[in-house]
This record gives structure tokens, C-alpha cells and sequence, in this order.
């Protein structure tokens, strides 16, 4: 049943009248050959591991390896509790959560790359504010954890995820892409609607550069997956509401491939140019100072 | 290559703040522990390109001695690992090479100093999302990536070494995958390195260590 791309992902879906996430376990289980419960368990392992990264972000002075981020999380999440929040509670919990993973991250605490270290506010940021203001079960965030894997798949086996090799497109965009299906198929969408909303979200965030200052994984991409997060749940929203895409999911992914190939390589990940020569930003910055 | 896992994507769960320069330098250093027979009394780490260039604020080189110490990516005690390194009698000295622009960006030399002054040096390679290659052992170029169970053989090069081992291991049951064979030269050390379908029981070593012209037998099971 291996599928090795959108079309044949759909198919399959459409075929067997199941969702993208069920599509993705019994993948997992019949060609990678890994049991069930197996498969279960450790991606309730990894869902833990998001949860309880977010949560050292609001309870405990995290302090980044290069200086530049700490405390964000708090202070998006204090503005919030003093009802001064523009955004609304999804999206202001979701860009909290986020940018907490990545000061986790970047000072050398447990994360989930998903699918990279430098990516992986998105997916608990975006789910654990659905979770939250939506109240899915763990269960149920479980399971839609296997749709955004089957989308960051489809990236990974037809693309990449590496900032090195597409720029920030490829791991906040596809981050974004999968946690974007994902919110989709939660709120009951189709699997159309799934790949239509990752479209949106690759489509919204192509050409993104990778600029980390000082090469470390803090600033701007801490800032970046927040912007993830928020792309993922605008992407979903329009896609519920009967928006399509009339561009398909395979051919998304080939232009974010190409463009991040046509990407300069100061721009993918070496640090020398884009937001990594900003004398402010670099002055900050523990390594060399 | 092996299918992409559902675990691949959503993964590793692993101490940041880099797959590259933090997960990938564990795994290299962790391989190279596994490659050295005996305590480990000192490391020395040679850095090269990015390695060389962000080490300190990626905590590459806390990553590199926590796998000398056989921590897994996920390990909470990665960061404190010059802690714990200092409680384990381990010693470690770090050297950046901005000379040699020659090599894959993300390269580590690594030389172990272990008990009774033996001495085994790797060269590995972080290639992205984790992954990790050893790209040469005590300077012979050799391919070890820790994805499949492994059986390296260091023995004399000499007709039936071969035959001998690829027997002990069909007796055994164990299906080999792939085998690389590597030589300093005709009739001196060689290696054989076998990746296996299943693991390895220690009486399969110990037949394999009993054969005259072996030298060395190791066994690196696959890293999570």
C-alpha cells in the first residue's frame, strides 16, 4: 500500500474511504513492519516529550546556548492573561507554545524534531492550542500527529527538509504544511482538504531563507515558527471553509523543492547573508562577544 | 536506502538545538565509543568546517562527549556531559581545523585513548537530520552508518579469515546484508565489516574472536 506521493496517498484514502492518518499507521505498520501498539506508543512518547517542552518554556528559566532568545513564551503568554491579546486564543496560545519549544530547544533541552530540531515549535505549538481550546483528547492529537507525518513523508521522500539544502521554506514551511493537514482532519475535514491546506501553507511561506545569526538555531527562527503555527491554522481555516487548491499537493512540494534550490546559498543555512549579517542581532549574540 | 519511517519525520526526539551539529555529533562519537575496546580515558576531538566554526553554541562539543559516554540523542544529562565525563575519569580536549576545507562540513576526527595506551582514531561525518556516517577507522576509509547491527573483524589478511567468518554467522542463522572488506595492504591488517539482518549473541563473537587471525572482534548493535 506504500504511497509515494499526494496523488497516490489520495487514492488510497478516497479508495478505502479512511483517513490520512489511518493511511499513515498502516503504513507504518505493514511496510516499515513495525507493530501496532509499537507504533502507538511511540508517537504518545513524542507527543509527551512536545507537551512537556512547552510547559518547561512557561515554568522555568530557560536560557539559550547563544543568548539571543529566552523568556518569549512567558511575556505572549502574560499578554494573553491580561486580555490585551490581538490574536485570539488559538493562535496567541499556538505562537506561545511555539516559540517555548525553540528556547527549550536552543538551550539544549528534549524536543521533538518534527521534522527538524530547528522546526519544531510548530506542531505542539499549533496542537497543543487546538488541544486546548478545542478539547482533544490526547488520543485524538495522537492520531492527527500521523497526518502531518504523512505530509513532512511526501516532503521528505520527493523534496527536503534540510534548511541547507531548501532555506526555511522546507523545514518551517513543511512543518507548517503538516501541522496545517493535521488541524484539518481534527476539525473533520476531508483528505482533499487536508492536502489543500498544506498547498496553502507551503505556498504562503515559499522562498522563506534560512539566516540563523551566529549559524545557532534561535534567531529569526524562533520568530519563524510562530509564523508556522499561525500559517498552519490560517491555511486550515481557509481550506475547512471549501477554499481549494488549484494546485495539487505533489506539484507544491516540486516548486518548494526548485525554489529552494534556486535559493543563493548565503541564504541556505551558511549564515552569510539575510538576517545572520545584522550587526544588532550579531552584537547580542554570546558566541563571539 | 531504507523507507522513510513515520518516526523519521516526526524525530528524532533529541536534545537540541541542532539535528546536525548535536544529534548527529552524538551519534558520531557514540559510534566511535563503540569502536574502542577498553575504558576510555581521553578523547580528543578534531573540528572541522561549520563543526569548527559553531561548535560552542550548538553544544556540539557537549554532544561529542556525551557520546563518549554512550548517551543516546535524547539524553537529559547531554548538557551537563563535562560533568559527568569529570565523575567517569574521562578527559577530553577540543581542537578546531580551519586549514583543511576538504571535507564534508560537519567532520569530526576522533581519537580515543582507552586503558593499556590503545588508541583506535575515526573520522565521521553528520549528514543531516541526525544521521550519521564513520568515514574512516585508524585511517583506513571504511562506511558505518549504526542503522543496521554490525560485526567489524579486525584480523591478518589471510585466505579463509573470510570463509570463517561468513561461516560462525550463517551457523548462527544471521542473514548478512552487506559486507565491506578494507586492507592496510596484501597480507597485513584487514577488516570485515559485516551488516547483519538480526543481533548478535557474545558466543558468535567469542567463535569469531577465537580464529587465529583475528585480532579484534566487535559487535556495534543499531543505534535507536
Amino acid at each position: 500500500m506504500n504511497f509515494r506521493n499526494g496523488k497516490e496517498l489520495l487514492s488510497y484514502c478516497e479508495e478505502k474511504n479512511c483517513s490520512i492518518s489511518e493511511a499513515m499507521i498502516k503504513r507504518e505498520v505493514e511496510d516499515i513492519e513495525r507493530p501496532l501498539e509499537e507504533t502507538m506508543e511511540k508517537m504518545h512518547t513524542a507527543w509527551d516529550i512536545m507537551k512537556k517542552s512547552v510547559e518547561r518554556s512557561l515554568t522555568e528559566d530557560v536560557r539559550s546556548m547563544g543568548g539571543l532568545i529566552g523568556g518569549e513564551s512567558k511575556k505572549i503568554n502574560q499578554l494573553r492573561e491580561d486580555g490585551k491579546n490581538i490574536c485570539g486564543s488559538v493562535i496567541s496560545k499556538a505562537i506561545a507554545y511555539a516559540v517555548g519549544v525553540l528556547e527549550v530547544n536552543a538551550s539544549m533541552g528534549l524536543i521533538v524534531a518534527a521534522p527538524t530540531a530547528g522546526s519544531s515549535g510548530v506542531m505542539p505549538g499549533t496542537m497543543l492550542a487546538m488541544q486546548q481550546e478545542h478539547g482533544f483528547s490526547d488520543e485524538e492529537i495522537v492520531k492527527a500527529l500521523f497526518n502531518a507525518s504523512a505530509i513532512g513523508y511526501l516532503v521528505t521522500r520527493n523534496a527536503t527538509t534540510a534548511g541547507a539544502e531548501g532555506g526555511c521554506q522546507a523545514e518551517v514551511g513543511s512543518a507548517s504544511a503538516m501541522a496545517a493537514s493535521a488541524v484539518v482532519e481534527l476539525m473533520g475535514g476531508t483528505p482533499k482538504q487536508c492536502l489543500d491546506a498544506a498547498s496553502f501553507a507551503i505556498i504562503n511561506l515559499l522562498g522563506l531563507v534560512c539566516d540563523p545569526v551566529g549559524g545557532l538555531v534561535e534567531f529569526p527562527c524562533q520568530l519563524r515558527n510562530a509564523q508556522g503555527a499561525t500559517t498552519a491554522l490560517t491555511s486550515a481555516e481557509m481550506s475547512l471553509s471549501g477554499i481549494t487548491c488549484p494546485a495539487p499537493i505533489d506539484e507544491t512540494i516540486d516548486i518548494m523543492y526548485s525554489v529552494g534550490k534556486a535559493i543563493p546559498s548565503e541564504l541556505r543555512e551558511t549564515s552569510l547573508g539575510g538576517m545572520a549579517t545584522s550587526k544588532g542581532a550579531c552584537s547580542r549574540c554570546n558566541m563571539c562577544h | 536506502m531504507s523507507e522513510i519511517s513515520v518516526f523519521d519525520v516526526m524525530g528524532p526526539n533529541m536534545i537540541g538545538p541542532s539535528s546536525s551539529h548535536t544529534a548527529g555529533a552524538l551519534r558520531i562519537a557514540l559510534l566511535a565509543s563503540r569502536l574502542a575496546k577498553g575504558r576510555i580515558l581521553h578523547a580528543k576531538f578534531v573540528l572541522y568546517g561549520s563543526f569548527a566554526r559553531t561548535y560552542h553554541g550548538h553544544g556540539t562539543d557537549r554532544a561529542l562527549v556525551g557520546g563518549i559516554l554512550g548517551y543516546n540523542t535524547d539524553d537529559e544529562r547531554i548538557r551537563d556531559s563535562f560533568e559527568y565525563a569529570k565523575e567517569a575519569g574521562v578527559t577530553y580536549e577540543f581542537i578546531e581545523n580551519f586549514t583543511n576545507k576538504d571535507v564534508h562540513p560537519n567532520t569530526v576526527d576522533i581519537e580515543l585513548t582507552c586503558e593499556g595506551q590503545h588508541v583506535v582514531t575515526v573520522r565521521g561525518e553528520s549528514i543531516g537530520g541526525g544521521n550519521a556516517v564513520i568515514r574512516k577507522l585508524n585511517g583506513i576509509d571504511i562506511h558505518i552508518n549504526g542503522a543496521s547491527p554490525i560485526v567489524l573483524v579486525k584480523h591478518w589478511d589471510r585466505k579463509g579469515a573470510l570463509a570463517y567468518m561468513t561461516k560462525v554467522l550463517s551457523d548462527s542463522d544471521l542473514n548478512i546484508a552487506a559486507l565491506n572488506l578494507y586492507r592496510e595492504g596484501k597480507g597485513k591488517i584487514a577488516y570485515a565489516i559485516a551488516e547483519l539482518d538480526g543481533k548478535v549473541s557474545s558466543e558468535v563473537l567469542k567463535k569469531l574472536d577465537d580464529y587465529p587471525d583475528n585480532i579484534l572482534t566487535i559487535y556495534i548493535p543499531a543505534l535507536l
